[in-house]
């Protein structure tokens, strides 16, 4: 209520009516009070449109506005939904979604770029799922390579190789469990020198760009939905989808990474371009301007999403441009993979800098740092961490769908943000009835939308234990799918193949469902049972 | 606070015994929400869990609960003749309503939690916060003079056939708080009458005998007689025809107007009649209901669309007019009976209503339907809604089922609209390839 005076005049009006509903309740008569009440329903109506009408009248007539748009007490339906879409935007390109939550969080990066000056970077055969857990290593611990020169590829799929970010010196060739490949970690030089392309043309043959790309090591930067696997270079995508804005909390501002590299996010669509028969879709933010970059990008069809995360999740995009199913797939790429891409074929160098955006309230300032793929963490944090902060933990990418790493990790090959996060492992006393400290949820039980835009310091706390499914519908109030999540989560447990297919596990990946984990109430591991559901399919083939 | 928390659980009995440890282990997250921490997956949590959202319905109920219990010593005394005015002898009512419901509050969580204990134990896993809700339902809905082993026993077979048979909480094909109750109504059906009144303190003793007080008369009186307030007299006598008719019983016999010469829509939709605990009070049921959906708690679908079904089915039934019953006009419907506590509280169990957004409209449509078929044309007893939710409830998961089953062949479509041009390979392109990849 914009006008206090107005709304408890109202009230006054309504007293009597509810004093003579009363008096007429007595002598036993409930259809009088049911035409009473509407009456005065009606009354309040008529008013509080009156009312509005001369508020708007008095805003023009002072001169403070010309439509009087803004100013009257009952909101339009213009400024409930389609307040200021991007410049120049029409309404039937954007894709308006209801459901979502914005998990507003603390430690914002500030658009301002730290030089980080890395030591070692590696790169981990782990990150790209359905990889074999022993790829072939092509350089010995020792050898030193040349950014862009081949590293390793996987003996079932030798055409797509991966590449060094760096040049340098291979100093260790980590193992995991088993005898596996955990990571090959370079010691980079002070000067990176790249391995130099000759570049085919974008008008020839498709299949000898596709050989370039492979054999360049930009494959990896292209993924195959559904699976969310490196693509198969020997089919053709119906499509290939790009998102420009990342709607996870902390994530990064795309608009601002692509400052300066708008040419090669450009020559990068372009070549997206000649690898599918279809439409390179690049999906914008229906809810603010975007970068020129995007905006104004050629060649490909602009979709708009407004709405909350997971707007910006490539995979919402997805489902209502262009739906995938075990038969038909689609690609994506990530905007830093399509900068990586273009500037292959402007320069012919295989050029791997990253802008990533270190976040996180526990950090003095957190701001983007400018670095390769394969950053290590401890130079990406170094002197951030703020001297008073406890336990912290640190996760390669954002809070709901990032991995957890140590200090002496490296960062994740397909992520742009580094997240930091208290360690939650207190207790609490009746912390599930009385919560003292405020906390994110999407539950109505906490006061959080009477706060609006406030910025919560989160921690690990899982605020409640695993049980089993009991509450319904909320997770679809979370997920601009029309999909049935919970339906699908109980499929997958059950192994149900024909379901989870019909269901549309295909149409989804972790990060999408990553916000329906956060939101559940029984504290199921959502992303994990998925995961364990589109591994089971991709094993059946 | 800290160091209280962490000696409490150096104190949790070990694994080997599992009783003992499964209780001692929910008290101790009863009273600390557990410091555990995120692992895989998401890595920040909603602050909500299951325990906040059970605890939410049961505060929801609170106001159904003081009044409920105030209202079984008010009807005792009015059915006596004395103190008839609402307010009047109010520390009399409020002691006799507590001596009522304070038992049946004990006994149905002691016999419902302790199943739960034993079993959790049995399973190796934490007491499931399920129970709470059931527990703090059944009391509300059972008559105040049940004697605690049929009590006892409903609670022994809902949760142990209803339930844990099922696998537990989250599990149930049938909501637990019904089955107690639909328990005692086919079983002891002399205790649980539809068109009889339920006046708390009657029921052993014969007719014209007054009735007495035993220890409550000592217990309380000399507190009374302290702060000269009513004293508990053993020395009245009934009044005749306190064994009334309930409304709905009344509508059956004489339609609307029987209804309202005994009581007035007032009395019914301020609740101040004779009836079950928790259903009397529309107001404060209304409460609730503002409460539960703007919190988000129970299903607003299932709540209006029973509303809708009910509202829907009492038209049909005042065009179709052929018995006094059917003549009632739909909306009066409302204020008889538990229709309004049976949308807020029962139809919205998410366990065994429907799960898919669609078929939460389905359901609680049909509940609404089928409930007001029974009440108005079941010549036995008046009242429908426990029987309608419970077959429902069988009828939940063919609902979901069929919603589903569109989900799936919308997507079929989906796919088969699109898919006019599906660029893949030829055969010859993915040989070539193949073989430029091994060489």
């Amino acid at each position: 209520m914009r006008n206090p005076r107005l709304f408890s005049s109202l009230l006054l009006l309504l007293l009597p009516a509810l004093g003579y509903a009363q008096s007429v309740a007595s002598g036993s008569d409930l259809t009088q009070i049911v035409i009473t009440s509407l009456v005065v329903l009606f009354l309040i109506i008529i008013v509080m449109l009156v009312a509005n009408s001369f508020l708007k009248v008095e805003a023009q007539s002072m001169g403070v506005s010309k439509t009087g748009e803004g100013f009257g007490i009952i909101p339009s339906m213009d400024q409930l939904f389609a307040k200021n879409l991007p410049r120049g935007v029409d309404k039937k390109d954007v894709h308006f979604l209801r459901q979502g939550f914005n998990l507003s969080l603390q430690g914002e990066p500030a658009k301002r770029v730290n030089p980080v000056a890395g030591k070692t970077y590696a790169i981990k055969p782990t990150n790209f799922i359905g990889m074999s857990p022993i790829p072939k290593v092509v350089p010995a611990v020792g050898d030193t390579v040349q950014a862009g020169d081949i590293l390793f590829f996987d003996k079932k799929n030798p055409q797509v190789k991966f590449v060094a970010p760096v040049s340098g010196e291979v100093i260790e060739i980590n193992r995991g469990e088993k005898r596996s490949i955990a990571s090959i970690v370079i010691l980079a030089d002070k000067e990176i020198s790249h391995k130099k392309h000759t570049t085919p043309s974008l008008t020839g043959d498709r299949q000898a760009i596709v050989d370039f790309m492979l054999e360049a090591g930009v494959w990896p930067m292209l993924r195959q939905r559904p699976y969310n696997v490196v693509a198969n270079p020997s089919q053709a995508p119906k499509s290939i989808f790009v998102s420009t804005f990342d709607s996870a909390p902390l994530a990064p501002d795309l608009g601002f990474v692509v400052q300066g590299r708008e040419a090669a996010f450009q020559k990068g669509l372009d070549v997206l371009n000649a690898l599918t028969p279809g439409d390179v879709n690049l999906g914008l933010n229906g809810k603010a301007n975007s970068a020129k970059a995007f905006s104004q990008a050629q060649g490909v069809k602009k979709h708009y999403f407004r709405g909350q995360h997971p707007a910006g999740n490539v995979g919402i995009h997805i489902h209502h441009v262009d739906p995938v199913s075990a038969a038909q797939v689609v690609w994506t790429a990530g905007v830093q993979d399509v900068i990586t891409i273009g500037q292959l074929f402007l320069d012919g160098t295989f050029d791997a800098t990253r802008y990533i955006a270190v976040t996180g309230a526990e950090l003095k300032n957190p701001a983007y740092a400018k670095t390769f793929i394969g950053a290590k963490v401890s130079d990406l944090l170094e002197d951030q961490v703020k001297s008073d902060a406890g336990d912290i933990r640190i996760i390669s990418g954002d809070v709901l769908s990032g991995e957890k790493v140590s200090a002496d990790d490296y960062m994740n090959f397909y992520d742009d943000q580094l997240t930091e996060l208290e360690e939650g492992d207190y207790y609490e006393l009746f912390g599930w009835l009385l919560p003292i400290a405020p906390r994110p949820s999407t539950s109505g039980t906490f006061p959080n939308k009477l706060f609006g835009d406030y910025k919560f310091k989160a921690d690990t706390n899982s605020h409640g234990e695993k049980r089993a499914f009991v509450l319904t519908g909320h997770y679809e109030k979370v997920l601009p799918m029309d999909v049935l999540p919970q339906e699908l989560m109980k499929a997958i447990m059950a192994n149900d193949f024909e379901r989870m297919e019909g269901l549309g596990i295909y149409e989804l990946v972790e990060e999408d469902v990553a916000i329906c984990e956060f939101t559940c109430v029984s504290k199921q591991p959502l992303q994990s049972i998925l995961r364990e559901g589109l591994d089971v399919m991709r094993e059946q083939g | 606070m800290k160091k209280v928390a962490e000696f409490l659980e150096s104190k949790m009995p070990p694994k080997d015994k599992p009783i003992l440890h499964t209780a001692y282990d929910a008290f101790f997250t009863f009273a600390f929400a557990p410091k555990s921490t995120t692992q895989n997956g998401v890595h920040v949590r909603d602050g909500m869990d299951l325990k906040r959202l059970m605890v939410h319905v049961v505060i929801g109920l609170q106001l159904l609960y003081l009044f409920g219990t105030y209202n079984i010593g008010h009807q005792h005394f009015v059915a006596l003749g004395e103190y008839t005015g609402f307010f009047e002898g109010l520390n009399l009512k409020l002691a006799y309503g507590l001596i009522k419901m304070i038992p049946l509050f004990i006994v149905a969580n002691a016999v419902g939690l302790g199943i739960e204990f034993w079993y959790a134990a049995k399973r190796g896993h934490a007491v499931e916060e399920g129970y709470l809700v059931t527990g703090a339902l059944i009391p509300l809905i059972m008559p105040p003079d049940l004697p605690m082993w049929i009590l006892a026993l409903s609670i022994v077979f809902a949760v142990i056939i209803g339930k844990e048979a099922f696998g537990g909480t989250g599990m149930n094909v049938f909501n637990i708080a019904l089955l107690a109750r639909v328990f005692v109504f086919f079983a002891y059906p002399t205790t649980i009458s539809g068109d009889q009144v339920w006046v708390a303190g009657f029921d052993e003793i014969a007719a014209g005998a007054a009735p007495t007080y035993g220890w409550a008369e000592g217990a309380f009186n000399s507190l009374f007689e302290s702060l000269s307030w009513p004293t508990f007299n053993s020395a009245s006598s009934i009044v005749d025809g306190y064994t009334g008719a309930t409304p709905l019983g009344l509508a059956y016999e004489g339609g609307w107007s029987a209804v309202t010469d005994v009581y007035s829509s007032q009395q019914m939709l301020w609740g101040s009649i004779p009836g079950s605990v928790g259903e009397s009070n529309k107001i404060f049921i209304l409460i609730g209901l503002a409460f539960l959906t703007i919190t988000g708690i129970a299903s607003w679908r299932i709540i209006f669309s029973v509303i809708a079904g009910a509202a829907v089915m009492g038209l049909a039934l005042n065009a179709w007019g052929a018995t006094p019953f059917m003549e009632v006009a739909w909306y009066n419907h409302f204020l008889m009976g538990s229709l309004l506590f049976a949308a807020v509280y029962m139809a919205t169990d998410p366990v065994t209503a429907s799960q898919t957004s669609t078929g939460k409209y389905i359901y609680g449509f049909l509940i609404g339907a089928v409930g007001l078929i029974v009440r108005v044309l079941n010549p036995a007893y008046p009242e429908g809604w426990m029987l309608a939710i419970l077959f429902m409830n069988a009828f939940a998961p063919l609902i979901d089922h069929y919603v589903v089953e569109a989900n799936m062949k919308r997507r079929m479509k989906r796919l088969k609209n699109r898919s006019t041009s599906l660029p893949t390979l030829t055969e010859a392109e993915v040989q070539s390839t193949a073989e430029a990849a091994t060489a």
